[in-house]
């Protein structure tokens, strides 16, 4: 099981590459919204870039606030989405503690599943998909 | 394709309103510069002055922006208030990503707000705002306040005008997203002209991609290219700084006003010098993996006992040939800082470093007196030029606004035009020689980037007339079509007819794809006889005397081949832009 994070944010030149290719590659969109990975200016281009995505929570907030099981408990952390069963309530995002899931206008959310497509789209390495250990339920 | 004619925001500053308009035409003007001139003449007057508040203010995006890498950059297009001709200037940053996502290929704005105002538009957002108390800001705190009006950071891209702007400077620019600029030809001026302080784009829309197996395949050989090849190492590694000590080996970067195309010590201000000792990181417009703005710092003692201000800032070539060797400012610290209060102020930066480099000789020449410049203007005096560039943009005095209308305005009062370095608007920094000085003089914007003359003068040492003009004319048709796109031109190695026919097609433009060349010089047609109907004369352009005394790695310019060159291109020049037959 593996886990993308935006590890080496410092070195990111704010070109977007990773959200449009995960719009692309994942979504079918041209887009940089619609797309589990979004890049942002931390107050203005001279403060350098942040990347909003999917922490990998265990339990995940959002997972839990889904009443239909569009997104589901990953193991090892992060979600499963399951877009068909989405009625686009949008309380995944309100639970997002980091603002990771993105709303279009038609309330479908964006969420990265740790795919790891957009790794080779970053000119810049900032990108890093790691094996996460699964821990079994109620081991400690 | 999202839409095979063109979806146009037409904005009226009067009545604070807006307009979705669509037009016809993509097959013939195909985007960006070729748009912005079809849509000057829908919306624009050739027969009323820039700052008639009907004038449009037009930013335009082409048919891949979004889709490929590298088409990256918006094309601004507007009636100068450097000479009331209509013009263009191109810029990136994020304004192109956010246009596109904004569901808009061209934005129009005209009519003038009754007091200062930001408009802030998107696909599902329009909103005129009274920010009155900016007035005066530089664009560096506008930036701060304005990001906090408009939240959106991410999707949006924010455009915003300093101080000289705001009073009217004929190469006054408009910041894009901190470290762009439309620079050239005095857009800053023209939104200041319409009480207009800020435009924030919100690209909150997305797209369905072509279903065709083509794209997705084209896109990743070209980001590969890109990115993996030696192809783009030049504008990431020292950026386009490492000109600086090539062309200072080659005797063509201007020194001290011109007076000189050599200097044994350039300093600190190679690209070289400035990666080692003044680089923090590179940024990158939105859509482009290349990653070529640089961004040096500064820092300043402001108080005694180690307390320091420290600030980011952008530089390139242009940048230090327009405040470096242009003022004989050899010092990286000191460049960085001019290049910050240009900044700060909404300038120009070439038009900036090259009206003061006029001014200090100017000065030095007894034309002008001290109490006209308020400083005492020496070359390699960065602390009084820091002072200059803030008079400048605040338009201080009466020599100091004389001097914002363009060097040869204030030299046409005050004297000294022989020593004016104006080519068409101030030069870019390639004293090249002949092809560059006349190519830049006549060229559409009066930018190097117009066509490759100065690439020419490097590489040819004969003087055929017909042949040098013949490059000119056809390397900007296939440059037309290219900023049609609107590509950045640092891609042209990539985007040959080729692969531009391939990426049209792959997202179902396939007639562009074949008509590239006939569409290329359409545009060019289109956009010189837009511009020779508000007022262009090529033959009344003139290239000072300045010009015949410089020295290249091929001698001394030879004044009968320029003067030949500029009849022959001047004619070609008229040509293009006749009206077509009935």
């Amino acid at each position: 099981m593996k886990k993308l994070s935006a590890a080496r944010m410092e070195q990111c030149i704010g070109c977007h590459s990773c959200s449009l290719a995960c719009a692309r590659l994942v979504h079918k969109q041209l887009s940089w919204n619609k797309a589990g990975i979004r890049i942002r200016s931390s107050g203005g281009m001279a403060a350098g870039f942040e990347a909003k995505l999917c922490l990998a929570c265990s339990p995940a907030p959002c997972a839990e606030a889904c009443p239909t099981g569009a997104l589901s408990q990953r193991k090892g952390g992060g979600v499963i989405q399951k877009r068909k069963l989405c009625i686009r309530c949008g309380k995944c995002a309100a639970a997002c503690p980091v603002d990771a899931i993105f709303l279009d206008h038609l309330v479908n959310p964006y969420v990265c599943i740790h795919c790891g497509r957009c790794v080779a789209f970053c000119p810049h390495d900032c990108l890093e998909m790691k094996e996460i250990s699964v821990k079994e339920e109620g081991a400690s | 394709m999202i839409r095979d004619f063109f979806r146009v925001s037409v904005v009226d500053l009067d009545s604070g309103r807006m307009n979705v308009a669509e037009h016809e035409g993509r097959d013939l003007v195909a985007g960006g510069g070729g748009l912005a001139a079809m849509l000057f003449r829908e919306y624009g007057h050739a027969d009323r002055p820039w700052d008639d508040p009907d004038q449009p203010l037009i930013f335009a995006i082409g048919p891949l922006t979004g889709y490929f890498p590298l088409m990256s950059k918006t094309v601004c297009a507007f009636k100068s208030p450097y000479h009331d001709q209509y013009s263009e200037s191109h810029a990136g940053g994020r304004s192109a990503l956010s246009m596109r996502f904004g569901d808009m290929d061209a934005l129009v704005i005209k009519g003038r707000a009754r007091r200062l105002s930001a408009l802030c538009i998107g696909a599902r957002r329009f909103e005129i705002r009274d920010v009155e108390f900016l007035r005066g800001r530089d664009t560096l705190s506008s930036g701060k306040i304005l990001r906090s009006m408009f939240p959106g950071s991410g999707r949006r891209s924010m455009l915003r005008i300093g101080p000289a702007g705001e009073n009217g400077c004929a190469y006054a620019c408009i910041n894009v997203d901190t470290y762009r600029h439309f620079g050239r030809m005095g857009a800053g001026g023209v939104m200041g002209s319409k009480n207009l302080k800020a435009i924030v784009i919100l690209g909150d829309r997305g797209f369905a991609l072509p279903e065709t197996p083509a794209y997705p395949k084209l896109f990743q050989t070209l980001y590969q290219q890109l990115t993996d090849t030696e192809i783009m190492n030049k504008y990431h590694g020292l950026g386009t700084a490492v000109n600086v000590a090539p062309l200072n080996e080659l005797k063509s970067l201007p020194w001290r006003n011109l007076q000189a195309t050599h200097d044994p010590e350039p300093g600190g201000i190679t690209g070289e010098k400035m990666a080692e000792e003044r680089l923090l990181r590179n940024a990158a417009c939105a859509g482009c993996p290349v990653g070529c703005i640089h961004i040096g710092y500064i820092r300043e003692q402001f108080k005694k006992n180690y307390q320091y201000r420290y600030r980011q800032v952008g530089y390139d070539y242009e940048l230090l040939f327009a405040v470096g060797s242009m003022l004989g400012v050899t010092d990286s610290f000191n460049a960085l800082q001019l290049m910050d209060t240009v900044e700060l102020m909404g300038l120009d930066v070439m038009s900036a470093g090259v009206a003061l480099a006029w001014a200090t000789e100017a000065l030095e020449k007894g034309i002008l007196t001290e109490e006209q410049t308020i400083v005492p203007l020496r070359f390699g005096d960065a602390a009084n030029y820091e002072k200059a560039i803030v008079h400048l943009g605040r338009a201080e005095n009466d020599f100091y606004a004389l001097l914002a209308r363009g060097t040869l305005k204030a030299a046409s009062v005050l004297g000294g035009a022989d020593f004016a370095c104006v080519l068409g608007q101030e030069m870019a920094g390639y004293a090249t020689g002949e092809v560059f000085f006349v190519a830049e003089a006549l060229g559409f914007r009066h930018a190097h980037l117009d066509t490759g003359g100065y690439s020419y003068d490097q590489k040819h040492e004969d003087k055929d007339v017909r042949r040098a003009v013949d490059f000119l004319v056809e390397d900007e048709k296939k440059r037309c079509f290219l900023t049609a796109m609107v590509s950045c031109l640092f891609a042209r190695g990539v985007y040959g007819d080729d692969m531009l026919g391939q990426a049209l097609e792959s997202v179902g433009y396939a007639r562009l794809a074949q008509d590239q060349d006939s569409v290329g010089e359409n545009i060019q047609r289109l956009r010189w006889r837009t511009r020779i109907e508000t007022g262009y004369d090529p033959d009344a352009v003139d290239i000072p005397k300045r010009y015949q005394e410089v020295v290249t790695w091929k001698g001394e310019v030879d004044p009968e081949y320029m003067a030949a060159l500029k009849r022959e291109y001047a004619r070609r020049i008229r040509e293009l832009g006749k009206p077509p037959e009935e």
